[in-house]
């Protein structure tokens, strides 16, 4: 256990002194608002940022997109994050474990905030004024041929399931509702949520999981059926707060109370539907709502809506310059350190055959994970944000380095390496003379293979908060705005080639002309 | 001078390349190993700059054991040639040629000035040819270059291990009459490895001839020829007289 502390303070030193360089002039202590990849905790998420700006002062940085309530949650505790939206039912059955859910809304708000207190210090406040529970939708046509209403109704017809992975896993999503329902499944699959819409309207499949505020079951004409025996719990929508920010900034918890009770169900699905129907950002949406309540008077910076995909590139070729320069700093320092450890490690095992092989199946296990997976295990380790992004991409960015600097250390004929011996040179003269020249070529070649995959993985960092050119790319799916998708993707997809060719040039540099001359 | 008494080597794999090889090579003087492949010549020549330790035995360079001391610096001391030359693919002729003196330490100037002298010794114009890669020169020009080489440091002792081996016969013979000119003028002390009766004694003063890891006759060329010491040595010379017809 001792190298992982080792290392998580090492890395934390290397952020902390990244973060100092970037924040000189700091006017006073900073709000982290996070929130999840779905549009309404976006909007919460926007509205008590925007809140918390008017009211204390602080500047509020913005972590949305974030994977899921275990990515909140460990930012929540690890001190990444200051404040997020939380839903009651999710905090009892997903995080406490408890499958009780029995008791009115009030009663469940009580049991789950004492009970987060005691275990985890982290405080709720009032809720926002809504239950966004979970409901099953189907279409009208296919629930009225089916004859079902209600969740009970489920158990007579196999059917096809496609809901939310999170939804898929968690114990109050399909493992639940199999034990409460008998659910008779034809097949389960895990969907990304905005895309089940679009499967369940195409007829893909028969169910689907929803948010009672969900703007698109009213946008999609879809029918929600009856939780008939009460299993969902309420799930009313509250800040979740580290009680570490009312200490830091006093005035953070009477701002966040000016939200309370503000927020019932229609109000909340007329917000989402501005972002998802409409196709507003989140910001702006919450600036007019927290206009019309007179709470806070920001500046309504009136956006021009972009018609097509040529039109929002133009017009977000800031932000996306900015973006790319994020995801370029995150897989640079990625790949540095991937060079930094991997070089060496693979010079020092290529002559040890039995070394070797342990670190590269080591080095290929890391690689075979998924890459959500790597991220998700990076969390507790490191919290939320870039540094476990980095810490995730560096791992990546091993295998290929390692293995083509002990291939190509490999590849150097011995009969050099006898004649330089013979000459009277040491191991290091060797080494630096023969045959890292020699192999550098491929050597090289795996630094620009760790990039590439660098650059294309770390669209995956937006959804642990570390930023990039991930993040239009999750939001536009989000709101099923395909532009947005592409106004993230095409610069990724351009940076990858970029990076692929500039280090293919420097490759090219690197290897020695005595090897391409021809005779 | 090279010293050898009573050695043995054994591989690990078990596999004995040399046992109880005793001999002597005066200083200023060319020795040539002569043999079949796999008789253990090579073997010998790679354990006097210890690039291989012997099994048991005693070796002696100007009478201190080279067992002990740093084998990087009796390395220093040797020029090595190689068959092929075994150039760097990816340095100059001239960077191949300083590569003893940047190991040393010279300073550019010393360099240089030493990498121009050993051109003119073996006979190549150093403006075409210092910048030449191995890839860009003929296999006379590679082998010349490391004759070059192996000289640049100006070590009393150079190691030879069939150094014209890959040359065709009209290269390999000119290159033999220059070896005999720089030998004259530069009184060195050198083991020359090969499996050329023929180039063994046109350059050696002495020849030591191995069978299976033993040396089965050692002598000058001309007492070799008039009194071949086994039938083994007889068959050897004969093969080679009716080669030379």
């Amino acid at each position: 256990m001792r190298w992982r502390v080792l290392g998580r303070t090492q890395l934390g030193s290397l952020a902390a002194l990244l973060c100092t360089t970037v924040a000189v002039a700091d006017p006073g202590p900073r709000i982290v608002v996070g929130a999840k990849k779905f549009t309404e905790s976006a909007v919460l998420g926007e509205l008590m940022a925007q809140v918390l700006e008017a009211q204390t002062g602080s500047p509020v940085e913005r972590r949305f997109n974030l994977a899921g309530t275990q990515v909140c949650f460990d930012g929540l505790r690890t001190g990444a994050l200051d404040v997020y939206a939380e839903y009651t039912g999710t905090g009892l059955r997903n995080i406490l474990g408890d499958a009780d859910a029995a008791g009115s809304a009030a009663a469940i708000f009580a049991r789950v905030s004492t009970a987060f207190r005691e275990r985890y210090a982290l405080e709720w406040l009032a809720p926002f004024g809504f239950d966004n529970t979970y409901v099953l939708i189907m279409r009208p046509e296919r629930a009225a041929a089916l004859d079902i209403a209600t969740l009970s109704d489920l158990a007579a017809h196999p059917l096809r399931y496609g809901v939310s992975h999170e939804f898929l896993q968690r114990p109050d999503g399909m493992p639940g509702l199999r034990a409460a329902y008998h659910l008779n499944e034809a097949s389960a699959v895990g969907l990304e949520h905005d895309l089940a819409y679009q499967a369940l309207s195409e007829g893909a499949i028969d169910v689907a999981d929803g948010y009672s505020t969900d703007a698109k079951i009213v946008a999609f004409g879809l029918l929600p059926l009856r939780d008939d025996r009460g299993f969902f719990p309420p799930y009313e929508a509250a800040p979740l707060a580290n009680p570490n920010l009312f200490t830091r900034v006093p005035l953070a918890q009477p701002a966040l109370r000016l939200l309370a009770g503000r927020i019932d169900a229609a109000t909340m699905r007329r917000l989402n539907y501005a972002v998802e129907g409409e196709r507003r950002s989140p910001a702006d949406v919450a600036s007019e709502f927290l206009n019309q309540l007179g709470i806070a008077h920001a500046e309504a910076v009136p956006e021009a809506r972009a018609t097509g995909l040529l039109d929002l590139l133009w017009q977000r070729r800031w932000i996306t310059l900015a973006l790319t320069g994020r995801h370029l700093w995150l897989t640079g320092i990625a790949v540095l350190g991937a060079v930094i450890v991997g070089l060496p490690i693979g010079i020092a095992v290529s002559r040890r055959p039995a070394l070797a092989t342990l670190a590269l199946s080591t080095a290929g296990v890391l690689q075979t994970i998924p890459s959500l997976a790597l991220l998700a295990f990076m969390l507790p380790l490191f919290g939320i944000g870039v540094v476990p992004a980095i810490a995730a991409l560096f791992l990546y960015g091993l295998l290929p380095i390692l293995r083509n600097t002990v291939a190509g250390l490999r590849s150097v004929d011995p009969h050099l390496l006898e004649v330089g011996r013979g000459l009277g040179m040491r191991a290091r003269d060797l080494l630096w003379r023969v045959e890292l020249p020699l192999a550098a070529p491929v050597i090289l070649a795996g630094v620009r293979t760790a990039a590439v995959i660098s650059v294309g993985t770390a669209t995956l960092a937006a959804l642990i908060g570390a930023g990039g050119l991930g993040d239009p790319i999750i939001t536009g799916l989000t709101v099923t705005d395909t532009n947005l998708v592409l106004s993230g993707a095409l610069p990724a997809a351009l940076l990858a080639l970029v990076v692929d060719a500039g280090l293919g040039a420097v490759e090219r540099l690197a290897t020695p002309r005595g090897l391409t001359v021809g005779s | 001078m090279i010293e050898l008494e009573g050695v043995r080597k054994v591989y690990p794999d078990g596999h004995v390349a040399l046992r109880d090889v005793s001999l002597r090579v005066e200083r200023g003087t060319t020795l040539a190993l002569l043999g079949p492949s796999g008789c253990g010549k090579t073997t010998l020549l790679k354990l006097i700059n210890r690039l291989l330790s012997p099994s048991a035995g005693r070796i002696c360079v100007d009478g201190h054991d080279t067992a002990h001391g740093d084998p990087v610096e009796l390395r220093r001391g040797m020029g090595f040639v190689v068959q092929d030359a075994g150039l760097f693919p990816h340095l100059s002729a001239a960077s191949n040629v300083e590569v003893v003196p940047r190991l040393l330490g010279w300073p550019a100037a010393r360099r240089v000035a030493r990498t121009r002298e050993l051109f003119a010794l073996v006979r190549l114009d150093y403006a075409e040819f210092a910048e030449r890669y191995p890839a860009q020169l003929s296999g006379g020009q590679r082998q010349r270059v490391g004759f070059a080489r192996a000289l640049a440091a100006d070590p009393p002792i150079v190691l030879m291990d069939e150094p014209f081996g890959a040359l065709d016969p009209i290269t390999r013979r000119s290159l033999q009459e220059e070896f005999l000119d720089l030998k004259a003028e530069l009184r060195k002390t050198i083991v020359l490895v090969t499996h050329d009766v023929e180039e063994a004694f046109r350059l050696a003063d002495r020849v030591a001839v191995l069978n299976d890891g033993v040396i089965v006759q050692i002598g000058a060329p001309a007492e070799i020829r008039a009194a071949p010491a086994s039938p083994f040595v007889a068959a050897l010379i004969g093969t080679a007289a009716a080669t030379a017809r």
